[in-house]
């Protein structure tokens, strides 16, 4: 069974169609890559699975179980992670306590493990070191860290990424996929928003292309990378 | 608790009971100049808990406070009650209030919530001085001697010796202290709860409290209830020593809201110690300048601008920021990672 299913998912902002009957499973432990030029609805389609928007049509569903009416919070503890393309870092706490609030209450990890599976999860993504740092001081890369850092506290099987390869150096591109190829070997499902499309492919087994609200392809990422519409949307507008 | 920590609780111990020893020591004057400091205290760390720790910026507090003093009333003159008790009630009271002040004001973000709040308190207000078996508009006053016959207040007169009337401010002075310490000590223990840590989160981004599966709503409706019920048991016990009532000063937005967000600022909105600093301040500035009229009050304005432009947190942030001195701290430390425990550490070889 899949662990995340839509259904006909659309959800437009007036005249706008931003999602346009958007249908996919995700198996459990899969890693799904989304790519699509600026604007064609792939930030929003995160915020249709975790909830902090509600489809005008269509249905989602966590281990068949329709979440659709059910608030971010509730699908949270059922297992959805996110990460934010803008960060949205809790400022004024620091970076250990971002990552203790989401593991306690989103994770419900019991409070006497709750601090070492932070600290494992800060050193992970490069973060212990600031561990006692504000986040609202983070630099920006930081702070992209600090979002799937938060994520990963929630105890996630299906976790959402979105854009957090975009400015890194080489280096530390090579970093972060091999913590998020980690978080897939221990059998997290991913989906991942990503421009950096040789750090998305080094990880996912399947690719999506969303243009214009609507899912235009989804295989495996070799074979859409070569189909002739996606290379007149992404070569065509990026090369 | 680290050693810093236990000094701290152990002067804070010292200073609760050289306060406590006032009314034994102290002149009634002193007495009565204290009793309004620790319910200014009271109001303000309420509403510190509210604006700085919820992001519930509300300037409808007087609601409770008036709410509070009229219910204590009510008590009194129409129930017979213990003026005591009658405060319980009146706390109680303010709490039954905040249910559908939250149901309307909640729907209410930012400024639209402080406007709001204030509309409500203002409604609060109007329909208080409606009510013709407390005076109405025009307000009324408790039946003469009711402190003398308030509970305690007998074997304090007769422990005190003095006059009954300097033994009623006593007792209001106590139970004021005792607020003051509790409201304290509740908000420490809450801010360093799993729950406090939440509702800082929710406080600093609510749609990422929500996507780290906090529920928002039901933190925030739980604040507001409870500072309610403490500042209603703060409005109350103030009328009880003012011992006359009416809805301009009952609902007052200048005494109850103003002065209260004034003092919470300068001392530093968002940390614990911010409020007892700031009515420190405000005592001090009252009493050095208390020959020039209302200079203490432009002074102190002038002070809360100074604090809003160049210290966002603060008198005590602004001390903090630069001794690193943090008697009580309210954040998490992250566990030593193990590479730390070296293992050639004698200290650690010891143990």
């Amino acid at each position: 069974m899949s662990i995340l299913s839509l259904n006909s998912v659309s959800k437009s902002f007036g005249a706008l169609k931003v999602t346009d009957d958007v249908s996919f499973d995700l198996a459990p432990g899969e890693a799904l890559g989304i790519i699509g030029p600026n604007g064609a609805g792939k930030s929003t389609l995160f915020n249709l699975i975790s909830g902090n928007l509600r489809p005008d049509q269509g249905a989602v569903l966590l281990d068949g179980h329709d979440v659709t009416g059910e608030t971010p919070m509730q699908r949270c503890r059922r297992g959805i992670g996110r990460s934010f393309q803008i960060p949205q870092p809790f400022g004024h706490l620091s970076v250990y306590e971002n990552l203790l609030v989401a593991a306690e209450f989103g994770g419900r990890v019991p409070g006497h493990d709750a601090p070492g599976l932070c600290m494992d999860i800060l050193g992970r993504c490069g973060l212990a070191a600031q561990a006692t740092a504000p986040a609202g001081s983070l630099p920006l890369l930081s702070r992209k860290r600090l979002e799937l850092a938060r994520a990963m506290a929630t105890q996630p099987r299906v976790i959402l990424l979105d854009e957090i390869a975009g400015g890194l150096t080489e280096g530390e591109c090579v970093a972060l996929v091999s913590t998020i190829r980690r978080i897939h070997d221990e059998g997290t499902a991913i989906i991942w928003i990503e421009h950096v499309l040789h750090a998305l492919t080094s990880v996912v087994e399947r690719l999506m292309v969303l243009n214009f609200g609507r899912m235009l392809m989804i295989g495996q990422p070799d074979e859409v990378m070569a189909a002739p519409e996606v290379k007149e949307i992404y070569l065509g507008i990026e090369a | 608790m680290d050693r810093k920590t236990q000094l701290t609780i152990l002067a804070a111990a010292a200073a609760v009971a050289l306060l406590a020893a006032v009314p034994v020591i102290g002149s009634r004057a002193l007495v009565q100049d204290l009793f309004g400091v620790l319910t200014l205290l009271v109001l303000a760390l309420n509403w510190n808990m509210l604006a700085g720790f919820s992001g519930l910026v509300s300037v409808g507090q007087q609601a409770f406070v008036g709410i509070g003093a009229y219910v204590m009333f009510a008590c009194v003159i129409l129930l017979g009650m213990d003026p005591l008790a009658g405060v319980l009630v009146g706390g109680l009271a303010a709490m039954a209030l905040a249910v559908p002040m939250a149901a309307f004001a909640f729907r209410l973000n930012g400024a639209y919530f402080a406007i709001g709040t204030w509309v409500a308190a203002d409604i609060v207000r109007l329909v208080t001085s409606q009510w013709q078996a407390l005076g109405g508009g025009t307000g009324t006053s408790l039946p003469k001697g009711t402190t003398k016959e308030m509970i305690f207040v007998q074997p304090v007169k007769d422990l005190l010796g003095g006059s009954s009337a300097a033994a009623a401010d006593a007792v209001t002075y106590w139970v004021a202290l005792a607020l003051a310490v509790a409201m304290l000590g509740i908000s420490y223990g809450f801010l360093r709860s799993r729950m406090g840590l939440a509702l800082q989160a929710v406080r600093d981004n609510v749609e990422a409290a929500r996507s780290v599966g906090i529920d928002p709503l039901r933190l925030k409706a739980m604040v507001f209830l409870l500072t309610a019920f403490g500042t209603g048991l703060a409005g109350a016990l103030i009328f009880i020593q003012i011992t006359r009532v009416t809805p301009e000063a009952a609902f007052s937005v200048i005494d109850w809201t103003a002065f209260v967000i004034f003092v919470t600022v300068i001392g530093g909105i968002g940390t614990l110690p911010g409020p007892i600093l700031g009515v420190a301040v405000f005592y001090a500035l009252e009493r050095l300048l208390a020959d020039y009229g209302t200079a203490y009050l432009i002074l102190l304005g002038l002070i809360g601008m100074g604090a809003m432009l160049f210290a966002r947190r603060g008198l005590w942030g602004w001390i903090a920021d630069r001794t690193g001195f943090d008697p009580l701290p309210l954040s998490h430390r992250p566990p030593a990672p193990p590479s730390f425990t070296d293992l050639s550490d004698p200290v650690t070889q010891r143990s």
